[in-house]
């Protein structure tokens, strides 16, 4: 396949690993954090981590959009479904996320509540155009990259006057987020995590650029590699992360200059502000409350979004209490590290949030590498107690 | 046919007809559709005789049965529709115990209002299958949901084989030093529906593998008589069922990405798709297992033949209490090849 087999040739990738291998410097620590999950579902699917010396580690992140949505933002989801009777239209990601009372939009639909799987905004759309008599939500998730689209659909809604369509707005920043790891006490003052680096998004940067990054490079003092999604992308944006760190170098580099500019995508973020606005603060599962991390619609949208439109409870809910997701999400835990990991919780039967989508680490690490790194001995003791 | 106009003076219209409520009452509207659609195109002396059952002698030897509900959707794709796969999954379950298949059965399940001509064209689909393998429909069922209680029509199809003496194929029978073999590109039927599914246009269209793999079977047999397994990596596709089979036998596996033939068009839909086509079904593809001293000649007996031409081996059965597929990836590192959780769904971000 052009423009892809290129990215994942083995005879390029072991020329990679050997020279990261001959400079990371023995002495010295390189825990790299990839922020996406796009980046954690690579670094697991090609076996990365396998080609990479002792020293150089990656941490994985929160930038799962699954995984971070909390528990209070999909039992609203199933209340629009159930209680207001709509259509709710979604990503299948979030089809088994788990929600209270270990319900899920799937087990919703099984019970009778009308759940629909689409995969762009243009079918939610349409679904809204053949049943004029029903309303439709589309639940709205995912970082930058999702949110020119759904701005695009109530655009359209509106020119089209189609009133029976409303979007359950979920969408989160990146900045926000990256901003909030590295300000926690765990990186800051423990230390008991240790980002020294960080893989920056492929897509979200294709719309945000790479500016936005410059600001935490500067401010933490940490390098900043801007990675496409393919596994030798990831490779030679580490190595990159390792020379800056050899040279005391804290800058923001862009290893997918294919797609991303400094500025990015300025039509998209023009659309994206006219049609919405920040939140003051928005819950992240995993993080808690990150002020200005998240949109909703602007007032001349009002009637296309669903909060304003149905009264929904608004409430937050703590997650299963051995979960380990929150700190899994911040890196300060993995995935071994959780007793209910491969026990309680496994893809077929999520307890948490991070075993379900892909990007996830918890589902990650049980699909590609549970013979590699089976349960710490900490996570064993506690599992028998 | 005189006499068949005379029993029913009107004919049935696959023009513009439909499935109605009387078209499974046991009257004479299921009787005119039973003669006048399916003896019509299945025909057969054993479906002539017009009994409840088919009645043939039992060959000697071992008989292999197996059973499958066909619900697919749609039921018209592209190298197929829901006729030909019925014929065609069955008889490869049979012969996936290296048994020749005989007989089929076929029932069908119709909803109220379903066009009488897609029926009819569904049908001559499989009677074409069913005739071109050499396996005739002996006899059948028809049933009517009213509308709203099924999804056009489902088909369940049941087929009958022996074994030809010698053979000890199975999923429990893979051993450390065994070599795994398939017959051919993965993912083609599974992209082929999900492509129609999703109204997802592609450039080149790619058509479903749905073939009957009997006749590579024997082939395949005759020439290696030690092959321990064989499947066809259906639902769930190829990483679905050598886990399957590294369960039953209790061995491990270590796949070789590299090696493993995906069509380029359809290695490009699942990126698109973001599916894994390790994953994603097969219906005219098999995995054979087989000692690793006879790996050679099997390979050259499938490329031997027309259905097996593209096939390769891809890794090998090892020791491993765990049961874990295993792949070194195409970058070298390696990962394990796990089930299939939930269903494939595409990615977001």
């Amino acid at each position: 396949m052009k423009y892809i087999d290129e990215y994942r040739r083995q005879d390029l990738a072991k020329g990679l690993a050997g020279r990261i291998r001959r400079e990371a410097q023995e002495t010295r620590r390189y825990h790299i954090m990839e922020f996406c999950g796009g980046h954690t579902h690579a670094i697991f699917r090609y076996g990365v981590q396998d080609l990479m010396p002792e020293n150089v580690k990656f941490v994985h992140g929160p930038g799962c959009p699954v995984c971070v949505l909390p528990i209070g933002r999909i039992d609203g989801a199933m209340e629009l479904a159930h209680k207001h009777d709509a259509i709710l239209c979604t990503y299948g990601d979030m089809m088994r996320v788990p929600a209270s009372k270990r319900k899920s939009l799937l087990k919703a639909k099984a019970e009778g509540a009308d759940i629909r799987m689409v995969y762009s905004t243009q079918d939610a759309l349409k679904i809204a155009r053949d049943n004029q008599e029903r309303e439709v939500v589309f639940f709205a998730i995912g970082f930058e990259t999702t949110t020119p689209p759904t701005a695009v659909a109530i655009k359209q809604a509106q020119a089209e006057g189609l009133e029976n369509f409303s979007v359950y707005c979920n969408h989160v920043l990146t900045p926000a987020a990256i901003t909030h790891v590295l300000e926690s006490p765990e990186v800051r003052e423990l230390g008991t995590v240790a980002i020294d680096a960080f893989l920056g998004p492929s897509h979200v940067s294709s719309v945000i650029g790479s500016q936005p990054y410059e600001f935490f490079a500067e401010e933490f003092q940490r390098p900043v590699v801007i990675a496409g999604f393919e596994p030798l992308d990831v490779m030679q944006a580490t190595l990159m992360a390792i020379r800056q760190l050899n040279e005391g170098r804290h800058e923001v580099e862009n290893e997918y200059h294919r797609v991303v500019t400094r500025k990015g995508n300025t039509k998209a973020q023009a659309l994206v502000a006219e049609v919405f606005e920040l939140r003051r603060s928005f819950e992240w599962r995993g993080l808690g409350e990150v002020p200005y991390s998240a949109l909703k619609l602007k007032e001349p949208f009002a009637a296309f979004d669903a909060e304003r439109k149905f009264t929904l409870e608004n409430r937050s809910v703590r997650d299963v209490k051995s979960c380990e997701c929150p700190a899994i999400l911040r890196g300060a835990k993995k995935p071994t590290d959780c007793k209910l990991f491969g026990k309680a919780c496994t893809p077929d039967n999520p307890m948490g949030s991070c075993m379900v989508s892909s990007e996830g680490a918890c589902a990650a690490y049980w699909t590609y590498r549970r013979f590699v790194e089976p349960a710490t001995a900490n996570a064993r003791e506690e599992a028998v107690a | 046919m005189n006499m068949m106009e005379r029993r029913f003076p009107r004919a049935l219209d696959t023009r513009r007809g439909a499935v109605d409520m009387t078209h499974g009452s046991g009257g004479r509207a299921m009787a005119q559709l039973i003669e006048e659609l399916f003896l019509r195109h299945f025909d057969n002396a054993l479906l002539r005789q017009g009994n409840d059952q088919a009645a043939f002698d039992a060959a000697p030897g071992r008989m292999v049965m197996s059973t499958d509900g066909h619900v697919i959707s749609p039921l018209f794709f592209p190298g197929g529709d829901i006729g030909s796969l019925a014929v065609h999954g069955t008889i490869n379950d049979v012969a996936m115990a290296g048994a020749r298949p005989l007989y089929l059965s076929a029932g069908f399940i119709l909803e109220e209002g379903f066009p009488l001509a897609d029926l009819e064209r569904i049908v001559v689909s499989m009677a074409e299958a069913s005739r071109d393998a050499g396996v005739p429909v002996v006899t059948g069922d028809t049933k009517v949901v009213e509308r709203g209680k099924g999804d056009g029509v489902f088909i369940t199809t049941t087929a009958v084989g022996v074994v030809p003496e010698g053979l000890e194929i199975s999923g429990d029978r893979a051993c450390p030093g065994d070599v795994i073999l398939i017959s051919g590109s993965i993912g083609d039927h599974g992209v082929a529906v999900l492509s129609k599914r999703e109204n997802l246009e592609f450039e080149t269209e790619i058509e479903s593998d749905s073939a009957a793999l009997h006749r590579l079977v024997a082939a395949m047999v005759e020439k290696v008589p030690e092959i321990n397994c064989l499947r066809d990596p259906t639902r769930g596709g190829l990483a679905t069922t050598l886990n399957e089979i590294a369960q039953q036998s209790g061995a491990g596996m270590r796949l070789n990405e590299q090696v493993i033939p995906v069509r380029h068009d359809v290695a490009a839909a699942c990126e698109l798709l973001g599916l894994d086509p390790l994953y994603v079904a097969n219906e005219g593809k098999l995995v054979a297992i087989c000692p690793g001293e006879c790996a050679d000649t099997l390979l050259a007996a499938m490329q031997d033949h027309p259905l097996g031409r593209d096939a390769a081996i891809i890794g090998d059965v090892v020791e491993d209490e765990h049961a874990f597929v295993q792949m070194e990836t195409l970058l070298g590192g390696s990962r394990v090849v796990d089930w299939l959780v939930g269903e494939q769904l595409p990615r977001i971000c």
